[in-house]
């Protein structure tokens, strides 16, 4: 037990130093938390996204991808295109994502040629790279566009009709994505899955498949899904106040929480109730009835009137989490497919998968490739929460923020998962919160907090940095005593 | 020994042009003709040669001892080191320091004004020399633990450390009014003038003039001195010892060298004479430049002597000659040229930088080809 606790203090030592940084700065901060959570649910919705972009060249051993500013530069020059060619809201966003994805193939596509030439230096060659890229970035919009490509349009222009401004507003595709109604989402996404299920039906009846309801290619599933949506299509159509609820595009967090405390109670049961049917294991899953009671006591603490008066204030965007949990749910699916799995087997050993068939160097440029496309849309979601776009700035700091905040949520260079991601946003976030009210109530000035968390940010990379080589050189020197013993 | 079988005969340049480009590097090759084409259009636009080729020399000068510190480095087996600016911000202790004594009246009995200027300059870089040299024998020694990842590790223990000394400027306890900002009373400036104290120090004395272009010997003897002096290092037995234990470390460890040992003391070479470099620097450019000032120059040196001919394992005395004249030859005279050719572009030497920094970088680094 004394071993157990050892171990996990020792595997947590980031999270709980953060942890106790964070907490310790809230306390010296005197922010309220109706201030700070408000904060935090906003700069969650906005940042998680581009974390978890970081999650597949990880698994795929390119170890922490300092190339996804390419992406965002990508994203970047579609965002000032699709203004340039008059895009406008909602649909304005999702053609930035539309033009930013072939462009981010094509750039993921040649970074991912050159970390095969510098095998095993892909952190240091992501850093430089993308500082390469941003010369090449400020040629195109300082002197290409406007220089070369007249541009007539002159809000995005300086006044001597070269050059892109420094600050692009939005317009209307401020916050698009983070507006878009609960009521939009229930009806699109009931017409999409009621499309879905009718060609799953079409697709069976045309290649002459058996028509199941349960098992793995069941109906059940999509069928469960529908008929929900379905409830609350007709809710929305029939009982006032569910639409005039589903009608805001934000969530109180309240409500938030309280589903969140549903959903998960609800799988927790289900899953407990299957297991005792198909009699998997022998006795209760203690497992499931520990999560039950954390949710219950996480909700008992969320009665609490600091808390709970934070949270009444909090205002999620509905859209932008329902990405983030998708985003999620498809890392965990990809992780265990075919090509998942190849990628998996290149970051524990090349020499390994290679004899295994599996084909490397083309199987890391694709996890460059979705890196990068992930990493551009993520900035699209970051872009259109600020509602502008600081031409020559937005892309620089993404690099260090997003992959510090990986690290602080334990992950290393050669392990992180969406629960690490998650955590350090949260953690990270919370420290440039408080931070620099912090250090205005100890030492007179926000200054210095905002130079703290700076330094935090690139030390907490240095010594993930060092802890890496660290192993890596113990491994070696390790294998040589095996060999020389052998 | 190597290096002398390394270069080509003559007679290759005329037979192969392929094996040429290869020798002398593609990126080199670029760059000279870049260099080459830069002045040609400089002339043609009419503009004062001679002139630019005074702050040619100048900033060769001023960089030049800061892109040395990349030699005992990448010989000692670390490879470039980013890093060095650990030993500038030790070196931005010392003028700091210097600069509050100067102040108090501490040096007031050096009624001289050159030599004033010289001593204040010296004190600098000896307290800058006290700070960086036990810093870089802690660094030498971290790097020793993540052998074979020191660049990512030396870029970003350097960001480190110039981001903690952010928070070191904002409270630094000074007294002379030249250091601190007027607006907060406390915390130093961003940038310091140094008209007052060191800022000229080796560039005023014996400068002269031949026409439009200013020669300062002062700077230059100062460069090629410490320039000399590394080329009798590495040419001495213990300069021999460190570059077999960066060239062949199993090879030096079973001929009795302590390689950990000659690590140590090629990092804390390289960060000592970071410290020495940046007091030339702000001597020569008149203001000491803090806070983030430092963040990028590891690139900008390590950029410098790759573009001289080093690769990440091998560095010579005149890489550092070659890298840093073209290298600042190429910026000195693109700012003026772009200004007269493109006058509504305002960032081009800024573009111009960016790529030949981090694209030289980047073939070293694709050269490199996985060590294990």
């Amino acid at each position: 037990m004394n071993n157990k606790v050892r171990d996990f203090l020792f595997e947590n030592k980031v999270v709980l130093l953060f942890l106790s940084i964070t907490l310790f700065a809230f306390w010296a901060s005197g922010l309220s938390t109706v201030v700070f959570f408000s904060e935090l649910f906003t700069r969650f919705g906005r940042n998680t996204f581009m974390v978890l972009a970081l999650l597949i060249p990880v698994i795929a051993g390119l170890g922490l991808n300092f190339g996804i500013v390419v992406g965002a530069m990508a994203a970047q020059i579609s965002m000032f295109l699709v203004i340039l060619w008059g895009g406008d809201g909602v649909s304005g966003i999702f053609s930035v994502a539309l033009l930013a994805t072939p462009i981010a193939i094509v750039l993921g596509y040649l970074v991912g040629r050159l970390f095969n030439s510098m095998k095993g230096s892909e952190m240091i060659g992501g850093m430089v790279t993308s500082l390469f890229a941003d010369g090449f970035y400020q040629f195109l919009f300082l002197f290409v566009f406007g220089g070369i490509i007249p541009i007539a349009y002159a809000r995005l222009m300086t006044s001597t009709g070269v050059g892109v401004l420094n600050a692009i507003d939005l317009g209307d595709m401020r916050q698009a994505l983070d507006n878009i109604s609960m009521f939009h989402i229930l009806n699109v996404s009931f017409f999409v899955m009621l499309a879905f299920v009718a060609l799953l039906l079409i697709y069976r009846l045309v290649k002459k498949q058996p028509i199941k309801m349960f098992g793995p290619t069941g109906l059940i599933k999509p069928l469960v899904i529908l008929g929900f949506l379905l409830i609350g299509y007709i809710l929305t159509w029939t009982v006032t106040p569910f639409l005039l609820f589903t009608y805001e595009n934000r969530l109180n967090g309240v409500y938030a929480s309280r589903l969140v405390a549903i959903i998960i109670s609800a799988v927790q049961i289900y899953h407990i109730i299957r297991d005792i049917r198909d009699e998997k294991r022998p006795g209760l899953p203690i497992k499931r009835f520990v999560i039950l009671g954390l949710v219950a006591v996480g909700f008992l603490v969320t009665l609490l009137p600091e808390i709970s008066n934070g949270l009444a204030h909090v205002r999620i965007p509905v859209f932008t989490y329902m990405i983030i949990g998708g985003l999620c749910l498809f890392i965990k699916w990809f992780i265990n497919t075919r090509l998942g799995q190849n990628m998996r087997t290149i970051g524990q050993d090349r020499n390994v998968a290679t004899a295994a068939g599996i084909n490397v160097d083309r199987t890391r440029i694709i996890a460059m490739i979705m890196s990068t496309v992930l990493a551009a849309y993520g900035q699209i979601i970051i872009i259109q929460s600020f509602g502008v776009m600081t031409t020559y700035g937005a892309h620089m700091n993404v690099g260090l923020y997003a992959i510090a905040a990986l690290l602080v949520g334990g992950a290393t260079v050669t392990r992180a998962s969406v629960k690490h991601a998650i955590i350090g946003v949260l953690l990270f976030h919370s420290l440039f919160i408080l931070a620099p009210a912090a250090s205005t109530n100890l030492m007179g000035a926000a200054l210095f907090g905002e130079y703290f968390r700076v330094f935090a940010a690139n030390a907490v990379i240095a010594l993930a940095l060092i802890m890496h080589a660290w192993k890596r050189v113990k491994k070696r020197k390790n294998e040589k005593a095996k060999a020389t013993a052998a | 020994m190597s290096q002398m079988t390394a270069k080509n005969e003559p007679s290759t340049f005329v037979k192969n042009v392929k094996r040429l480009v290869n020798d002398f590097g593609l990126p080199r090759l670029i760059i000279l003709t870049l260099f080459i084409l830069l002045f040609v259009m400089a002339g043609i636009y009419d503009m004062n040669l001679p002139s630019f080729f005074g702050d040619v020399l100048r900033r060769w000068g001023m960089w030049g001892i800061l892109v040395l510190a990349m030699v005992p480095g990448i010989q000692s087996g670390i490879g470039p080191n980013f890093g060095v600016t650990v030993g500038i911000v030790g070196g931005l202790v010392g003028a700091v320091l210097s600069i509050n004594m100067n102040h108090a009246g501490v040096f007031d009995f050096v009624t001289n004004p050159a030599l004033h200027t010289i001593v204040l300059a010296l004190v600098a870089i000896a307290i800058g020399l006290a700070l960086a040299i036990p810093m870089g024998i802690l660094y030498g020694m971290l790097l020793n633990r993540v052998k074979g990842s020191e660049m990512a590790v030396s870029v970003y223990v350097g960001f480190s450390v110039v981001n903690l000394f952010n928070i070191l400027w904002a409270t630094f306890p000074v007294t002379a009014s030249i250091l601190i900002l007027p607006a907060t009373g406390r915390g130093l400036r961003q940038m310091v003038n140094l008209r007052d104290d060191f800022g000229g120090a080796f560039d005023e004395p014996l400068r002269f003039a031949i026409g439009d272009m200013t020669i300062r010997p002062g700077l230059l003897i100062v460069f090629f001195l410490a320039c000399f002096l590394m080329y009798l290092f590495t040419r001495s037995r213990l300069g021999m010892m460190m570059s077999a234990a960066g060239s062949n470390p199993s090879y030096a460890r079973a001929s009795g060298i302590n390689v950990e040992k000659m690590r140590v003391l090629g990092t804390t070479i390289s960060t000592a004479l970071g410290a020495v470099g940046i007091i030339i620097y702000a001597q020569s450019f008149g203001f000491l430049q803090l806070y983030l000032a430092p963040l990028m120059m590891g690139f900008t040196v390590v950029a410098s002597v790759l573009l001289g001919g080093a690769t990440v394992r091998r560095a010579r005395v005149f890489d550092v000659l070659l890298g840093a004249f073209l290298f600042n030859g190429i910026l000195t005279i693109a700012l003026p040229l772009a200004n007269t050719m493109l006058p509504d572009v305002p960032g081009v030497p800024e573009m111009l930088r960016l790529i030949i920094t981090y694209g030289i970088v980047l073939y070293a680094l694709s050269k490199v080809k996985g060590g294990r």
